[in-house]
């Protein structure tokens, strides 16, 4: 007698079965015949230039979760605007202290100054003399 | 090289039958590798389109090279582009087949004299299975190329072949 999950255990071993015959048998009939030119990473036909591992500045980290509590919120309150006559006094209040705690956390970012997206200051060119250009002025009394 | 492929000197019952199978599979799955270029492309697309169906021949256009096995070259090859459809001709997976649609990629067609910016035919760079003749070539005679195209796969063979 096989349970229901007895089912599902069948079902995840034919599934794995299945997706092993299949890289089997590509392993067996398939040609193989790598070189660099074939194995290159970029598939639009352009030459990779540099390395993949760039680093990422790390701003967008605290833009990012400011951004993911906000679409959270957004999720949260469709489902809430849907039913808010049946819910009536009380959603709207516990909407209202979930907005709060958010807008604290809001204002605290901002007062933080993490959402200040500072540019880089452009650098002016400023040449460095070693020489003097203007030669010290003797004082010659004028006669 | 593989498990299997290249590895018999002389065909036999088992490697025939295997071939059969394999070459079978692989004409009636020609995945496409869009390469649209120039006017040609327009009739590629109208091949794909509802009137022509170019999927009921296993043609399914993919954007990356490692899905494909055949290459349409639908169009002028620029100089600067020769060199892009080389290293996108290297990233496919073998066996590979290319198909140049059009007397641009043919031979440079009406570029042949005065262009300086053409490349006077694509198989100055990549090896080339099927030429289709036209300028653009209609979609039927892309279906032709096509039909040539298995016609030579049906003939392939996992035999090591002899010098």
């Amino acid at each position: 007698m096989v349970t229901e999950f007895g089912k599902a255990f069948i079902f995840i071993l034919l599934g794995a079965i299945f997706v092993a015959l299949g890289l089997f048998a590509a392993w067996v009939l398939r040609p193989r015949r790598p070189y660099p030119e074939k194995n290159a990473t970029y598939e639009c036909g352009e030459e990779p230039v540099g390395s993949a591992w760039i680093r990422l500045n790390v701003r967008f980290y605290v833009t990012a979760l400011v951004f993911l509590i906000f679409d959270v919120e957004v999720a949260f309150l469709f489902p809430w605007a849907l039913i808010y006559r049946q819910l009536g006094l009380f959603g709207f209040l516990e909407m209202a202290v979930f907005l709060a705690i958010l807008f604290v956390g809001y204002a605290y970012v901002w007062v933080k100054g993490d959402l200040d997206w500072d540019k880089p200051k452009p650098e002016i060119p400023t040449i460095k003399r070693t020489v003097s250009i203007t030669p010290p002025i003797e004082s010659t009394p004028v006669s | 090289m593989g498990l299997l492929d290249q590895k018999f000197e002389n065909s036999n019952v088992f490697v025939t039958s295997l071939d059969g199978l394999l070459n079978w599979a692989r004409l009636s799955s020609l995945w496409q590798m869009q390469f649209g270029l120039a006017c040609c492309a327009i009739e590629m697309m109208a091949a794909s389109a509802s009137n022509f169906d170019i999927m009921r021949f296993g043609v399914i256009p993919r954007a990356t090279p490692r899905q494909v096995d055949v290459m349409f070259v639908a169009g002028t090859v620029t100089i600067k582009m020769a060199s892009r459809i080389k290293r996108l001709y290297d990233q496919m997976s073998e066996p590979r087949y290319v198909i140049s649609m059009g007397s641009c990629s043919n031979c440079g067609g009406p570029y042949w004299e005065h262009g300086y910016h053409v490349l006077k035919g694509v198989d100055r760079v990549i090896p080339v299975d099927v030429y289709i003749p036209g300028c653009p070539p209609r979609p039927e005679a892309l279906l032709e190329g096509i039909m040539k195209l298995q016609e030579k796969v049906r003939a392939e063979s996992m035999v090591k072949k002899r010098a």
